[in-house]
């Protein structure tokens, strides 16, 4: 497997578990340290992602804008 | 090396093909007149919506407004909503097009689509291939780290960030998110493998190991500081 195949598979490689265990991209990996720190960083990349969640509501914002919804919804919009 | 699913840890939750999903009994609920119904559907997807608003417009101001039209735009048209889709994927395509709109506004009447920048091939290869220091994150006070990623993901264009944060932050499917971004499938798949490329290299400026000779020297000068 070249770096190009297996790059073209780093989505599923992320998202299926299954995938992840194939043995022909498990030997890639052992001998590419390139695609091993690739796969690592991405990985690591959508962890941080989601565990800092951008552009959070302050309660206060979200309570006003909830109020707003809910009267001009009860007139029927 | 961790091969856990990164799927596990989404947002919204899957629902299996064969079970009802919670939002169609409060659909139902609100279309038989009961407001209170949809006052919980509002506090369900709120933050979501607001997020999504923020990642394309960039704007407080505009997410704010989009996240209200969104929901009353939805509240009204809750008639033409089909079973077949998802209402929070429905709501997205609103949530979406409002956006869209906002952004329009801004630059002065200029043509914007969900579809636009993606010709870009930056980042689709790796150039970055230096290793991140082990828990990269914790080098950083909470504000820097949320300016960085901010900064970071400013950088994308608005398609693939919206891509972004339905697959790998709110959790939705590649079906679901081609449904509500009205995209087909490889092009979702197509966006999200640049995304989380180009994400990830431009992370690597402030995450990657620091090389022995610089750690040495940070050591030394901080050694002569104390």
């Amino acid at each position: 497997m070249t770096c190009t195949e297996f790059l073209a598979l780093l989505d599923d490689v992320i998202d299926d578990s299954a995938m992840a265990m194939r043995a022909d991209l498990q030997e890639h990996l052992s001998t590419c340290e390139h695609c091993e720190v690739t796969l690592s960083t991405t990985r690591k990349t959508i962890q941080i992602y989601r565990s800092h969640q951008l552009y959070e509501m302050p309660s206060s914002l979200r309570e006003r804008l909830h109020a707003a919804i809910m009267a001009r919804c009860k007139k029927g919009c | 090396m961790e091969f856990r699913n990164l799927r596990d840890m989404a947002t919204i939750q899957p629902i299996a093909e064969n079970e009802q999903h919670p939002d169609v009994a409060l659909v139902e609920r609100v279309r038989a007149g009961d407001v209170s119904a949809y006052d919980e559907l509002v506090r369900k997807y709120d933050r979501q919506v607001f997020r999504i608003a923020q990642h394309i417009t960039q704007n407080r101001e505009d997410a704010e407004d989009v996240m209200q039209d969104a929901f009353l735009k939805a509240y009204e048209k809750l008639d033409q909503f089909q079973g077949n889709s998802k209402f929070y994927t429905w709501l997205v395509r609103i949530a979406v097009n409002e956006s869209l709109m906002r952004l329009r506004k801004r630059r002065t009447g200029k043509m914007v689509s969900i579809d636009e920048d993606v010709a870009t091939d930056d980042g689709s290869v790796p150039r970055d291939l230096a290793d991140w220091a082990p828990d990269p994150e914790q080098n950083y006070t909470q504000s820097e780290l949320q300016k960085i990623l901010e900064k970071t993901i400013k950088g994308l264009p608005p398609g693939f960030r919206v891509v972004f944060e339905l697959r790998d932050v709110q959790g939705l499917s590649t079906e679901d998110t081609a449904d509500a971004l009205n995209l087909s499938v490889p092009a979702v798949k197509s966006r999200l493998l640049r995304a989380r490329l180009q994400l990830r290299e431009r992370l690597s400026r402030y995450f990657k190991r620091k090389s022995t000779r610089s750690a040495a020297k940070s050591t030394a000068s901080d050694g002569r500081k104390g």
